[in-house]
C-alpha cells in the first residue's frame, strides 16, 4: 500500500449526499478479474451520457479538475452494496483522500484497507472548503491530522490504528507478516490427523 | 468458567491481540471459487507476494458456470473468470475441482462432500454461505475481497469475537417437516437480524436427530437470520459422515478423539439463548423479499404491518389474506448450496417418482456437485426427475443467484429450495418462493403449494 503522510493536491468537489457504490461505480462493471482499471468508470452514470460520450457538465470532466486527488462531499459517503470495486475505481482513477461528512461503515473500512484516506469534517468546514478554486491546492497532514486551505487548518479525527498504517503505508497484510513467526510456531503445533 | 463450542476453537487460533479488539486467527481451510478470487490473486502477484498454505486451500467453480451444455460457454466474462481461475490456481499451486472433475460443485457442498470441512477448523471462503461448515462443530464464515487476499498472503484473519448465542431446537420433528422448515420457522419469529454480532450455536433435541445434510442446510441459512456462523455441536453422525472421505484425516482415530471434546460445557455459557420448539411445526413458505417474511403452509399471507411489507407485497403481486396453496406458481427450483445434497434431491424424487410436472410448471433440478450428480443417476433419481419432465441439469449455483443463464424471467414465480427471496435475486422481477426440497417437488407436481403433512397415503 502506498505510505500516506502528507498530500498536497488539487480538490474536486462533487456535495451531494448518500453517493453510494451503484453511483461510484455501477455493478455492470464488478464482473472485472482486476484491481485495476476501475477508474474509467467511476461515477459512470454521471460522467457519460447515455450514448457514452462523456457529461461535459459533470465537474469530473472539466479539464482544471483532471489533476484532482482529493474529493470533497457530503454526508453518508460511500453506502449500499459492500463492494470494494468502489474504492479501487476512486483510487485507480487518482483520488488519495475524501473530505466528506460521514461514511458508510463498510466504505471506511474498505478505504482503510486500500490506502484511500477517509476524513470527516463537520458541514461549516466543508463549506470553507467548497470554495477551492481549481488553481488552489488543500494540504492534507495526516500526523497533524489537519486539512489546511488558505492557511486555516481544519481538524481531523482517525483511529491511531489506522494512521499509523497509512503512515508506514502498509495493508493489513504487511501488519499480519509482522507476526509470521508467531504464524509459523502456530502452524507447528496446530492439531494435525495425517 | 463454562465456555461454548465456538469459544473453545476461537481460543486455539488465536495468534495474536486482545479478547475484545481484533484477534489474528489462524485459518485452517480457504475455499475459493471465480468469482471472489481474481482479484485477490492479482494483488498478490503485484505485490509479489505467495500464497502461504495452497495446502489448506481449495477452489472450485460454481457461482457463473453454466448447468447446460457446460464446456460451450457463450458468457464471455463467465468464461475469462473461469478460465482465470484455473491460471491462478496453477500458478500458485492451489488444487482446482474444474468443470467435469466430480469434485466440482457448489463450493459449500464440496467442503463436505470430499472431507475437507472437519470440526474444530476455522474455514473461510469470500461468500457469505460459508457458515454451512458450521454444520461439523467448525467456525465457518464468509469473507470480503482483501480478507480473501489477507488469508491467502498469512493463513490467517484479524477477527473480533462475536457474542455467542445458544437456540435451543425442543421436540420432535413432524413427519414431512425438515431443517429448511426449522430455519425459516426461527427466521420467521425471530427476524433477519436477531443474530447479528452472535455466533449461533444450535442445539436439542430436534437437532440432535437431524442427518448431516439436515444440519448443513439450517447452517447454511443461519446468515439469513444476521449471523455470520452458525454451528452444530459434532457426534457420531459427523464422524460417520467423515469416515472414509478423501480428505478425512488419515488418522481418524486420533482426529476424533480431539472431536469429542469439542462440545459447549452447559447452556449457561451462552451470552444469550432463544428457544424454538418443533413440536407442531409446518412446512414453511416465503411470501415477501426477505427469508424472514415467512409463513407456515396452511394459513393465509399476513396484513401488512408496515412500508416493507407493502413494498413486498407489491413486487411479488400477491395480497394479505390469500392462502399460501393459491400463491400461482411457474417455475420450481432444486439447488443451491442449501438444498442440493443427494439426500435432498431423493427426498424430491419420492414425491415426483411415477408422476408429472402440473402443465403450468417448468423445472430446473440443479445437484450440488457432479458426485451427487453421477450418484443420482446411478441410482435412478435422475430418471424420475426426467420422467416427471424436470430438466436434469449439471452441478452450480445455478438460478440460486441467477449469474449464469438460469434466470427465472420477471414477473414469475418460483417455488425454491435456495435461501435468498431477495428483489431480483433469481432473474430481474423474478418472484421467490422459499421452501424445503419436499415441498417445492410437491408444488411441482400439484402446480401449487400442498400442506405434505396432510397428504400422506394419497
Ligand atoms: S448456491 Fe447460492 S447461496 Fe450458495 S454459494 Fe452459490 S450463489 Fe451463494
Amino acid at each position: 500500500m502506498q505510505a500516506f503522510v502528507k498530500t498536497v493536491g488539487q480538490a474536486v468537489v462533487i456535495p451531494d449526499d448518500s453517493i453510494n457504490t451503484d453511483i461510484l461505480l455501477p455493478k455492470q462493471f464488478l464482473k472485472n478479474i482486476l484491481k485495476t482499471g476501475f477508474g474509467q468508470h467511476l461515477f459512470y452514470d454521471w460522467r457519460y451520457l447515455s450514448d457514452g460520450a462523456p457529461n461535459l457538465d459533470f465537474v469530473l470532466n472539466h479539464p482544471e479538475h483532471a489533476g484532482a486527488t482529493i474529493l470533497i462531499t457530503g454526508e453518508n459517503f460511500g453506502s449500499g452494496s459492500s463492494r470494494e470495486h468502489a474504492v479501487w475505481a476512486l483510487t485507480d482513477y487518482g483520488f488519495r483522500v475524501v473530505i466528506a461528512g460521514s461514511f458508510s461503515d463498510i466504505f471506511y473500512m474498505n478505504a482503510t484497507k486500500n490506502g484511500l484516506l477517509p476524513i470527516v469534517l463537520p458541514a461549516a468546514d466543508r463549506q470553507q472548503l467548497r470554495q477551492i478554486g481549481p488553481n488552489e491546492s488543500l494540504i492534507v497532514d495526516l500526523p497533524a491530522q489537519t486539512v489546511t486551505y488558505q492557511n486555516h487548518h481544519y481538524h481531523f479525527d482517525i483511529n491511531p490504528q489506522w494512521k499509523e498504517k497509512f503512515i508506514h503505508g502498509e495493508d493489513d497484510i504487511d501488519v499480519t507478516l509482522k507476526y509470521a513467526d508467531a504464524i509459523t510456531a502456530y502452524e507447528q503445533q496446530r492439531p494435525q490427523f495425517n | 468458567m463454562s465456555q461454548t463450542l465456538f469459544d473453545k476453537i476461537w481460543q486455539t487460533h488465536v495468534i495474536a491481540g486482545e479478547l475484545g479488539s481484533a484477534q489474528l486467527i489462524y485459518v485452517d481451510l480457504h475455499l475459493i471459487h471465480e468469482v471472489t478470487s481474481p482479484q485477490p490473486f492479482d494483488g498478490l502477484r503485484q505485490a509479489n507476494r505467495r500464497l502461504r498454505r495452497p495446502d489448506l486451500t481449495f477452489a472450485t467453480m460454481d457461482h457463473n458456470v453454466p448447468t447446460k451444455d457446460i464446456f460451450n460457454i457463450q458468457d464471455q466474462m463467465s468464461r475469462l473468470q473461469m478460465d482465470t481461475l484455473v491460471k491462478n490456481t496453477q500458478e500458485f499451486g492451489v488444487p482446482l475441482a474444474s468443470i467435469g472433475d466430480d469434485k466440482q460443485g457448489i463450493v459449500h457442498v464440496v467442503g463436505p462432500e470430499r472431507g475437507l470441512t472437519q470440526p474444530g477448523k476455522v474455514i473461510v471462503c469470500g461468500d457469505s454461505h460459508t457458515a454451512t461448515h458450521g454444520a461439523f462443530g467448525a467456525i465457518a464464515f464468509g469473507i470480503g475481497t482483501s480478507e480473501v487476499e489477507h488469508v491467502m498472503a498469512t493463513q490467517t484473519i484479524w477477527q473480533v469475537k462475536p457474542k455467542t448465542m445458544g437456540i435451543k431446537v425442543t421436540g420432535q420433528l413432524p413427519k414431512n417437516t425438515y431443517a429448511k422448515d426449522i430455519i425459516m420457522g426461527i427466521i420467521a419469529q425471530y427476524g433477519v437480524s436477531f443474530g447479528t454480532g452472535y455466533a449461533i450455536e444450535f442445539f436439542g433435541e430436534a437437532i440432535k436427530s437431524l442427518s448431516m445434510a439436515g444440519r448443513m442446510t439450517l447452517c447454511n441459512m443461519s446468515i439469513e437470520a444476521g449471523s455470520k456462523t452458525g454451528m452444530v455441536q459434532p457426534d457420531q453422525k459427523t464422524f460417520d459422515y467423515l469416515a472414509g472421505r478423501e480428505f478425512a484425516p488419515k488418522n481418524f482415530a486420533a482426529a476424533k478423539a480431539y472431536w469429542t471434546q469439542l462440545a459447549t460445557d452447559d447452556e449457561t455459557a451462552f451470552d444469550q439463548v432463544l428457544t424454538f420448539d418443533v413440536t407442531h411445526l409446518k412446512p414453511m413458505v416465503t411470501w415477501g423479499t426477505n427469508p424472514g417474511m415467512a409463513t407456515a403452509v396452511d394459513q393465509t399471507l399476513p396484513a401488512v404491518k408496515d412500508d416493507n411489507d407493502q413494498a413486498a407485497y407489491d413486487y411479488i403481486g400477491l395480497q394479505p389474506g390469500m392462502p399460501v396453496t393459491a400463491i400461482p406458481l411457474d417455475y420450481i427450483f432444486i439447488g443451491s448450496c442449501t438444498n442440493s445434497r443427494y439426500e435432498d434431491l431423493e427426498i424430491a424424487a419420492q414425491i415426483m417418482a411415477g408422476k408429472h410436472l402440473a402443465p403450468n410448471i417448468q423445472a430446473w433440478i440443479v445437484p450440488g456437485s457432479r458426485a451427487i450428480r453421477n450418484r443420482a443417476i446411478a441410482t435412478g433419481i435422475a430418471k424420475i426427475f426426467e420422467d416427471a419432465g424436470c430438466e436434469w441439469r449439471e452441478p452450480g449455483c445455478s438460478a440460486c443467484l441467477a449469474m449464469n443463464p438460469d434466470k427465472i424471467p420477471a414477473g414469475k414465480h418460483v417455488a425454491s429450495t435456495s435461501n435468498r427471496n431477495f428483489i431480483g435475486r433469481q432473474g430481474a422481477g423474478s418472484r421467490t418462493h422459499l421452501a424445503s426440497p419436499a415441498m417445492v417437488a410437491a408444488a411441482g407436481i400439484a402446480g401449487h403449494f400442498v400442506d405434505i403433512t396432510l397428504d400422506e397415503g394419497e
